[in-house]
């Protein structure tokens, strides 16, 4: 093995130390926390209620097959908003007179549905529209509430595309346009690939927000399951279906969220 | 006559006038090298010629038609007249090979099949035959400058022009691409450079433009320009970058 420089030693020296205390100060806030939180006086009752094993059991096959319900109205409503949300970025960028209208309609949209909560807008087009009397399906609730999301969603997306947009450098779109290549193509060719790998991450992070906000379509009916943990719920008089269903989110979007930060570092670090 | 033509041209940004009246022949198969320091105008007056930069009065005449009017469409005319730009602009999302394929596939409607026989070609000439799959940053900024000249060379236009091509490159890189520049000289490409290779410019250009504040303060054959300069500024600028 090769002698360590002095620098070399020093570094290793403060690592070793950096551990030593990083980990000692670790294990003295679990230990806390596990022999302090047992002392509070509610802690059977919570342990009964919300960490039963048995309830746990029994309801965790049945929150996993709910879940499926999540995911598919993730899947069906992730590329309508990928779609909307790009269209919607194009349309802002707009310069032709002709087309002015579209572009006004694109503003205010993506302002309206980002002032707005999203359960506000799922309760609004969810019960809004099948209130018109229409005929099966169309008064279908996941028809309505994967309405709402796409819409709220997509303007989030746009926002972002637009922002990949506009951080691509001009000189980009002179080196296109001196080619001769039309505005349009120059778009679709030079602009908007590189603006859309830019925002791969940002919009990572929306689709994990959407993931969990499906849950909310609880609200005007769909049995998912968030929906299904309050009939457990109901059923057993304990709330460990919740903390089942919160273990099934969490496997999902953790990882989800940690790839979007490796994505996000990597491009950091390969800009600089 | 000239085959582009540029009649008192006047280009400001805002308040700031950066063109003041500039006129100029460029006749096919001239080399022509616009010199001048740093904001004299140079870049701009390139960039207006392609119709990058709308101009603001005057005209500009390529091969008699004015192409300068306003509302007209530029595709057809930048289709004709290429350009390089000083940092390159390859887009960095595309091989080398795809840069220089993208515009004639899409103007010309050329098949990739097509172009890529001929494009192989023009990248082997420019020493770049080993490095067509590659993407702009596993380039050289000697070898992506050249790149870039192949792929405004793929649209075969009628005029090139090159805004300090070597300006942002390392002294050893500069060569390879002034090589690249005297093998479209001798093919008789017509050319426009702004330039700061001074030596370059005595060697290949017919004619010498020293631009000083928007103007073109003296024009003439290289000997004439860089050997016995009339004007004062011509001197101090001279004196100043030999």
């Amino acid at each position: 093995m090769p002698t360590q420089t002095r620098r070399q030693m020093f570094e290793a020296r403060q690592r070793r130390r950096a551990n030593t205390i990083a980990a000692a100060s670790t294990l003295a806030v679990f230990v806390a926390v596990i022999v302090l939180i047992p002392l509070t006086p509610g802690w059977e009752n919570v342990q009964r209620s919300f960490f039963n094993g048995a309830v746990f059991a029994k309801t965790f096959p049945g929150l996993l097959n709910a879940f499926v319900m999540d995911v598919a109205i993730f899947l069906w409503c992730a590329p309508l908003i990928a779609l909307l949300g790009l269209a919607v970025a194009i349309a802002r960028d707009l310069r032709s007179p002709a087309l002015y209208p579209l572009r006004l309609l694109a503003i205010a949209y993506t302002d309206i549905f980002r002032g707005l909560p999203v359960i506000l807008v799922i309760y609004l087009i969810g019960f809004g529209i099948p209130g018109l009397g229409l005929p099966r399906p169309w008064n279908s609730p996941y028809i309505w509430g994967s309405l709402a999301l796409i819409l709220v969603y997509a303007s989030y997306v746009a926002e972002v595309i637009r922002s990949g947009i506009e951080s691509i450098h001009d000189s980009q779109r002179n080196a296109a346009l001196s080619l001769g290549l039309s505005g349009s193509d120059t778009m679709r060719f030079v602009i908007l690939p590189q603006a859309i790998r830019r925002v791969v991450p940002a919009n990572m992070n929306l689709f994990v927000a959407l993931q969990k906000d499906v849950a909310l379509l609880s609200f005007i009916g769909p049995v998912e399951i968030f929906r299904q943990a309050g009939v457990y719920k109901s059923l057993m008089a304990n709330f460990t279906p919740y903390v089942g269903a919160a273990l099934i989110f969490l496997a999902l979007t953790i990882p989800a969220t940690r790839y979007a930060d490796y994505l996000m570092n990597k491009q950091a670090s390969a800009r600089s | 006559m000239g085959d582009l033509v540029l009649e008192n041209v006047q280009k400001a940004f805002g308040d700031n006038p950066v063109i003041r009246g500039i006129d100029l022949n460029v006749a096919r198969g001239e080399m022509i090298c616009l010199i001048g320091a740093s904001g004299s105008g140079k870049s701009t007056l390139l960039r207006c010629m392609n119709l990058l930069e709308p101009i603001d009065d005057g005209r500009i005449l390529l091969d008699g038609e004015d192409i300068s009017e306003p509302g007209r469409d530029p595709q057809p005319v930048r289709q004709r007249i290429g350009m390089v730009f000083q940092s390159y602009n390859l887009f960095p999302h595309m091989t080398a090979l795809e840069n220089a394929m993208l515009a004639p596939r899409r103007n010309l409607g050329k098949s990739k099949t097509e172009l890529r026989e001929p494009l192989a070609q023009m990248f082997e000439r420019f020493g770049l035959g080993d490095r067509m799959n590659h993407y702009p940053d596993q380039l050289s900024g000697g070898q992506q400058q050249r790149v870039a000249i192949i792929r405004a060379l793929a649209m075969q236009p009628e005029i090139m022009l090159f805004d300090e091509i070597t300006s942002a490159l390392d002294p050893e890189l500069v060569g390879e691409v002034l090589d690249v520049l005297r093998d479209l000289r001798a093919q008789g490409m017509t050319m426009v450079l702004a330039t700061h290779e001074m030596g370059f410019a005595r060697e290949l250009a017919d004619k010498v433009c020293f631009l000083d504040q928007g103007r073109i303060l003296e024009e003439g054959p290289p000997e004439q320009i860089f050997d016995t300069p009339k004007e004062e500024r011509t001197r101090a600028f001279l004196s100043r970058v030999l």
